[in-house]
């Protein structure tokens, strides 16, 4: 420990009075109000049929977006880094758009392009295919919000990538596709899952953007964050908690693979 | 090593190598640009075209002209600048506690800042509803003392306060990090007091990385909306922030009144996009001439910390 620096006190005061008032009261009061509930109570609050298919689609619809988020990410990171190209700095710096943008204006504006006379609605629709108002339509925006986090986890570990062992493939014969599957992919795993499970983990309590492309169909487009506020609408306090809790243990239990995942691979990687 | 494979590949393998991959690399591009063209331009274009599609004229009057609107804007104009500085206090004092000191329980401090970031802003307002609710625990008593914090601005403040809790103690923890302590450590000995050390040394050097920090504190702060959603209760002209006024402008079927609104939001966001840019270029070239004069030990580690971090920076 330094003793020579000034304001060890002083900021361990303010970070945990700080803290612990905006944090750790309102935490401790979600968990009070639940235990308040007993199992029986808790468990029908939890486990209803509305609830049921919340969650399921809640996970679904958040895992597909971050599985196209990887996929795409990929793609995205790959041009960036490997090639040279005009637009790349804009397209670079576009990437981080999602992350700037209020959740409510992409939600309206990914409405506006899939409706009927919408730019991509127009064409799309005719076809059957309904980009908004539609479990379809969640995982369109669920896919522009998770975007950034697939990219950027990927990109620096490709930056930094050696290019010994990918040249080594192709000397001895691999075709692209094979040195790509053998030799990059591997090296890209970790970083690859750490950007899916950060797309994932924000997909899951994304509630700003969905309100705009849900339907608000009970059993059909609503999803957990969307069943919490109907439930608090209605006064029913512990209902609500006790569905909140289901969803911070998800997103919670996605944290702690992430960072299990980043200590693993720090482990290999130094 | 790439010398060795030059000398030893034959011409027409590394010849046929470069064609199939400029074909490659070119459908590669198309299909990137196509991906950020209709995931991420077309909303922001669309946003503009709707909003402006009858003119700059009726774009203005749509914003002037509503007064529920203007109160939307005035609104966030107040919150967003006490959840910034609030948070902006927070987050140096956090980060000079946990880059300068080691302690029991640092990690965990670590990941309580962090914690806002993984819990859904709807559950953020719950936890509010919870305690200072009509039917929370502090309801009555508060109801007793007439005093209002949800469905009123206190309430507003801090949700958005939790919300944007994390963004700029998470970017100053690797600058300090990143620049040591020997500098400080030199003006302690050297007589001077903490103000002076932390005006005349600290700041100096974080300035820009605390400028990053308030800026996606900043641009967060100002669209939030599920949190914010559930605590205001969203009452019009009263507790309707601007991306609530959105929201219930396309409710009310003024469209085009809500896509004038939405374009001011989508107008910060790229301004923020500009200046995050800019930033990144300052501290990448800050970061480089103090490792030069050797200050920081190693250039390329801290330059990977910074970056890395900022890379998974969450939203």
């Amino acid at each position: 420990m330094n003793r020579t620096l000034p304001g060890f006190r002083l900021t361990l005061s303010i970070t945990l009075i700080y803290l612990g008032v905006l944090l750790v009261v309102p935490l401790a009061a979600c968990l009070f109000k639940a235990a308040q509930l007993g199992p029986a109570a808790f468990w029908a609050a939890v486990w209803t049929s509305r609830a049921r298919s919340a969650y399921f689609l809640t996970f679904s619809a958040s895992f597909i977006s971050a599985a196209i988020t990887s996929l795409l990410g990929l793609l995205i990171a790959w041009v960036l880094v490997r090639y040279e190209w005009p637009l790349k700095r804009v397209v670079d710096s576009l990437v981080d758009l999602p992350l700037a943008l209020p959740t409510a204006v992409a939600g309206l504006a990914y409405s506006a392009l899939y409706v009927e006379n919408g730019w991509f609605g127009r064409f799309l629709v005719p076809l059957g295919i309904h980009g908004t108002y539609s479990r379809l339509g969640i995982v369109l925006v669920l896919t522009f919000i998770g975007l950034p986090f697939a990219v950027r986890a990927v990109q620096p570990v490709l930056e930094s990538m050696e290019s010994d062992a990918e040249e080594a493939a192709l000397l001895l014969g691999a075709s692209r596709w094979q040195t790509f599957w053998r030799v990059i992919l591997p090296t890209l795993k970790p970083a690859l899952i750490t950007g899916f499970a950060l797309s994932f983990a924000r997909a899951i309590g994304e509630y700003g953007s969905v309100v705009f492309v849900s339907s608000n169909k009970q059993g059909d487009t609503e999803i957990a964050p969307m069943l919490i506020v109907s439930k608090l609408e209605q006064n029913s306090y512990a209902e609500a908690t006790a569905i909140a809790l289901v969803l911070l243990v998800m997103s919670f239990g996605m944290l702690a693979f992430i960072n299990v995942l980043e200590r693993r691979s720090r482990r290999h990687y130094v | 090593m790439s010398n060795a494979v030059a000398t030893f590949a034959p011409a027409h393998f590394t010849a046929a190598r470069r064609r199939e991959s400029a074909l490659g690399r070119r459908l590669l591009i198309g299909s990137a640009l196509a991906v950020v063209g209709i995931f991420i331009a077309a909303p922001v274009i669309l946003i503009f075209y709707l909003a402006l599609q009858n003119g700059i004229g009726a774009y203005w009057h749509n914003l002037i002209n509503n007064s529920a609107t203007l109160h939307s804007i005035k609104l966030t104009l107040i919150v967003t600048p006490i959840a910034v500085v609030l948070n902006t206090f927070f987050g140096i004092a956090a980060a000079w506690l946990i880059a300068r000191f080691r302690f029991k329980g640092r990690t965990l401090l670590t990941a309580l800042i962090d914690l806002p970031f993984s819990i859904s802003p709807v559950v953020v307002g719950l936890m509010l509803m919870l305690i200072f609710g009509r039917l929370g625990y502090l309801g009555p008593w508060l109801q007793k003392m007439d005093i209002h914090v949800v469905f009123a601005l206190p309430g507003i403040i801090m949700a958005t306060t939790f919300v944007t809790l994390p963004f700029v103690a998470r970017e100053l923890i690797p600058v300090m990090e990143a620049l040591g302590n020997e500098e400080e450590t030199a003006a302690i000995s050297l007589g001077a007091n903490a103000w002076q050390m932390f005006w005349r040394v600290t700041l100096p050097g974080i300035k820009w990385g605390l400028l990053y920090g308030l800026i996606l504190c900043n641009a967060r702060a100002m669209g939030e909306f599920g949190a914010v959603y559930v605590v205001s209760g969203r009452i019009e002209n009263q507790t309707t922030t601007m991306p609530l006024q959105v929201q219930k402008l396309m409710e009310q079927g003024y469209d085009s009144d809500a896509f004038a609104l939405a374009s001011l939001l989508t107008l910060l966001a790229l301004v923020t996009l500009g200046l995050k840019v800019w930033l990144e270029r300052k501290t990448r070239r800050q970061l480089m001439t103090a490792a030069a004069s050797g200050i920081v030990d190693s250039n390329s580690e801290t330059q990977t910390t910074v970056t890395r971090n900022r890379e998974l920076e969450i939203r």
